[in-house]
């Protein structure tokens, strides 16, 4: 698509007629745009870049000293950040892979002729539309260990969900898959219905078992709606924090962005946390480089 | 290779019915063509037969055997759609393959090597075995749909007007190699189309099907001169046979609103007919033709030049019809022409039903 396209301004329009030019139009609406993004996210990240290589401490008037690459040097020998990263790794890998499980098989089981098909599948929609505060403050009571319906429905007695160092981290992101399998039946949906009824005919002609047909025919069709789902939750499971901050303050459930609100807004370690976030940015952007290159490879298949 | 057998068929969609008492015999190793209009019920019948569909009545059989509760993998029936049903993202070779890979009737490597070879080469696509199926023309995806459906060697091919989304030249072409392929397999063909040159030029038989009905089964040649009513007539022959309305008096067609007559030479044949009821005269166009001595006058309404022949729309009166002559014949429109038909060639419907007086009884 290398033509761009300009739509001149009509001249008999009210526009025209206020001595508006095509390009002015243009100016009024990006320019608060670009504004916007100017102070609120491109300043901040150059400026907190900047802190990443003082000392600063925002609690304190002492002034910023200039201390090079120590903080990444001190941040990426720490053996606690490195657990963080490990535990976030565990998170991301059990979260994304139960929600596509999930959301794929719940998908399948709905890409036929159901009665109320639509109306389950509102339904099913809800938890993705909640807020994650809501959701974590929901999810500790029915986890409570001694009056939470968790327990009460599976027997488990007094079974602590979220104070078990062991099992903190899978209650989490057991939430998280309630809450964002939906997102992932919804793509997979999408995905399964535009594959055209013909070649499942086609298949069943060829005698092709059920199988056969599923990873040969509608796996390879839905693969790259499904990755394009797996690359945004990934994303936002990676940078998880209100879930587990509300859910659980097992320091085996500490994900990585409980660390560095910790660091920064609890020890002030302004300068420092500046550097964890951008060790985290740096990772963040790398996954997802690693994922779209794969997808560009799935849809080229 | 298998004879099929459909009893007394119905099928309905909802309210709509799309089969109506429908009865079919295909022989073993027959190429047979079921031609009729868009919705007359083709597809509808070739999704019976393959098992994709269920009847609402009656009954099909395959090689005698009542096959209701067989579904389409049992049936070992292979289908060719006019969509060429590929499966994306895999190469040609790999559409080859995919119905002798399912593990349960999975065939030994070289077995499958083999075959695949073998219907690359008869439809002369071996070199486009290592390609991507999104990347190639239509005619080469059509082939490959029918490739597929002969690596197999499945007891009937059924084929959903595959060709009609091809072009005119590639069309021929596929026409032909069909007919050769299914002489070379041996195999039961059911061949599916509304364009009455397919029908008439590749099947042993053919069935006319219109409005969810049979309407007639016989060889194109049957089907062709000795139409079963007046619907088959003009459906088949391009142009298609000229109907006129008029009455038999002493021996004499006399055309009823017009006022002309033309000799009637049957009156033996259509026993039938008797005096002064109310026919419908059906002449092929080519058996209509110029002669300076002919019996009716008429003039040129329309010359359709197709290089071999020209056909003619003659006006008389208020009724026009069709003649088929040679391209030399020199005639400009609304010159005047005198017009004879053969009469042996004439056939004769009755106005009510429309029936042929030769199938009446």
């Amino acid at each position: 698509m290398a033509t761009t396209m300009i739509t001149t301004l009509d001249r008999s329009s009210r526009a025209a007629a206020r001595g508006l030019s095509d390009i002015s139009i243009r100016n009024l609406f990006i320019i608060p745009t670009v504004l916007f993004l100017i102070v609120f996210n491109i300043f901040p990240l150059i400026y907190s870049l900047g802190y990443s290589f003082t000392d600063f401490r925002a609690s304190t008037n002492a002034p910023a000293n200039f201390v090079g690459l120590q903080n990444y040097r001190d941040l990426l020998n720490d053996p606690y950040v490195w657990s963080n990263f490990a535990i976030t790794a565990k998170y991301v890998i059990v979260s994304v892979v139960g929600q596509l499980l999930v959301g794929f098989g719940v998908a399948m089981l709905l890409n036929r002729d159901i009665p109320l098909k639509g109306l389950i599948t509102t339904l099913l929609l809800l938890p993705m539309m909640l807020s994650m505060a809501v959701v974590g403050l929901f999810w500790k009571l029915l986890y409570d260990p001694s009056w939470g319906v968790i327990n009460y429905a599976l027997g488990l007695g007094n079974f602590e969900w979220l104070a078990d160092p062991k099992m903190a981290l899978y209650a989490v992101a057991l939430t998280d898959i309630w809450m964002w399998s939906p997102f992932v039946m919804l793509l997979s949906l999408a995905g399964l219905s535009a594959v055209p009824k013909h070649l499942y005919e086609a298949a069943a002609i060829d005698r092709a078992g059920p199988f056969y047909t599923f990873f040969r025919i509608t796996l390879p069709l839905v693969a790259p709606i499904l990755m394009i789902a797996v690359i945004f939750r990934t994303m936002e499971a990676f940078k998880t924090f209100d879930l587990a901050y509300i859910l659980t303050s097992q320091p085996t459930a500490e994900l990585i962005s409980i660390r560095l609100y910790k660091m920064a807004f609890q020890e002030w370690q302004t300068g420092r946390s500046c550097a964890m976030a951008y060790i985290v940015l740096i990772m963040v952007l790398a996954i997802t480089n690693i994922y779209v290159k794969y997808l560009n490879k799935v849809k080229e298949r | 290779m298998a004879h099929i057998q459909l009893k007394n068929i119905s099928k309905t969609f909802g309210n709509h019915t799309a089969l109506t008492g429908l009865d079919l015999d295909i022989a073993d190793g027959e190429f047979f063509v079921l031609l009729g209009e868009t919705g007359a019920g083709k597809t509808t019948t070739l999704r019976l037969i393959a098992g994709l569909e269920k009847p609402s009545a009656g009954q099909v059989f395959i090689d005698g055997v009542d096959v209701a509760d067989w579904g389409a993998a049992e049936r070992d029936v292979a289908l060719v759609l006019q969509q060429y049903s590929l499966y994306p993202r895999y190469t040609v070779r790999e559409n080859l393959e995919f119905p002798l890979k399912p593990k349960i009737r999975r065939l030994p490597d070289a077995e499958i090597k083999d075959r695949v070879d073998r219907a690359a080469r008869t439809l002369r696509i071996e070199h486009l075995l290592d390609r991507k199926t999104d990347r190639l023309s239509g005619g080469e995806m059509q082939r490959v749909s029918i490739g597929r459906a002969i690596v197999r060697k499945p007891r009937v091919f059924l084929m959903d007007e595959p060709l009609s989304a091809l072009d005119a030249k590639l069309r021929e072409a596929l026409r032909t190699e069909l007919k050769n392929l299914q002489i070379q397999l041996g195999a039961t063909f059911l061949f599916v189309t509304h364009d009455q040159i397919e029908a008439m030029s590749m099947g042993d038989k053919v069935g006319v099907l219109n409005h969810g009905r049979i309407i007639q089964t016989g060889t194109p040649h049957e089907i062709y001169n000795n139409p079963r009513d007046t619907y088959v007539a003009s459906f088949v022959g391009s142009p298609p046979m000229n109907l006129i309305d008029g009455r038999l008096v002493n021996g004499r067609a006399v055309m009823a609103p017009l006022n002309f007559e033309l000799p009637f030479a049957g009156g033996a044949k259509a026993s039938g007919a008797t005096e002064g009821r109310p026919l419908v005269f059906g002449i092929r166009p080519e058996d209509v033709y110029l002669e300076s001595g002919a019996p009716v006058e008429a003039r040129v309404h329309d010359v359709e030049n197709h290089g071999v022949e020209k056909i003619l729309t003659l006006r008389v009166g208020d009724t026009t019809l069709r003649a088929t002559v040679p391209a030399r014949t020199d005639v400009a429109i609304e010159q005047p022409v005198r017009f004879a038909w053969n009469p042996d060639k004439v056939v004769l419907f009755d106005k009510g039903s429309g029936v042929s007086l030769r199938h009446a009884s």
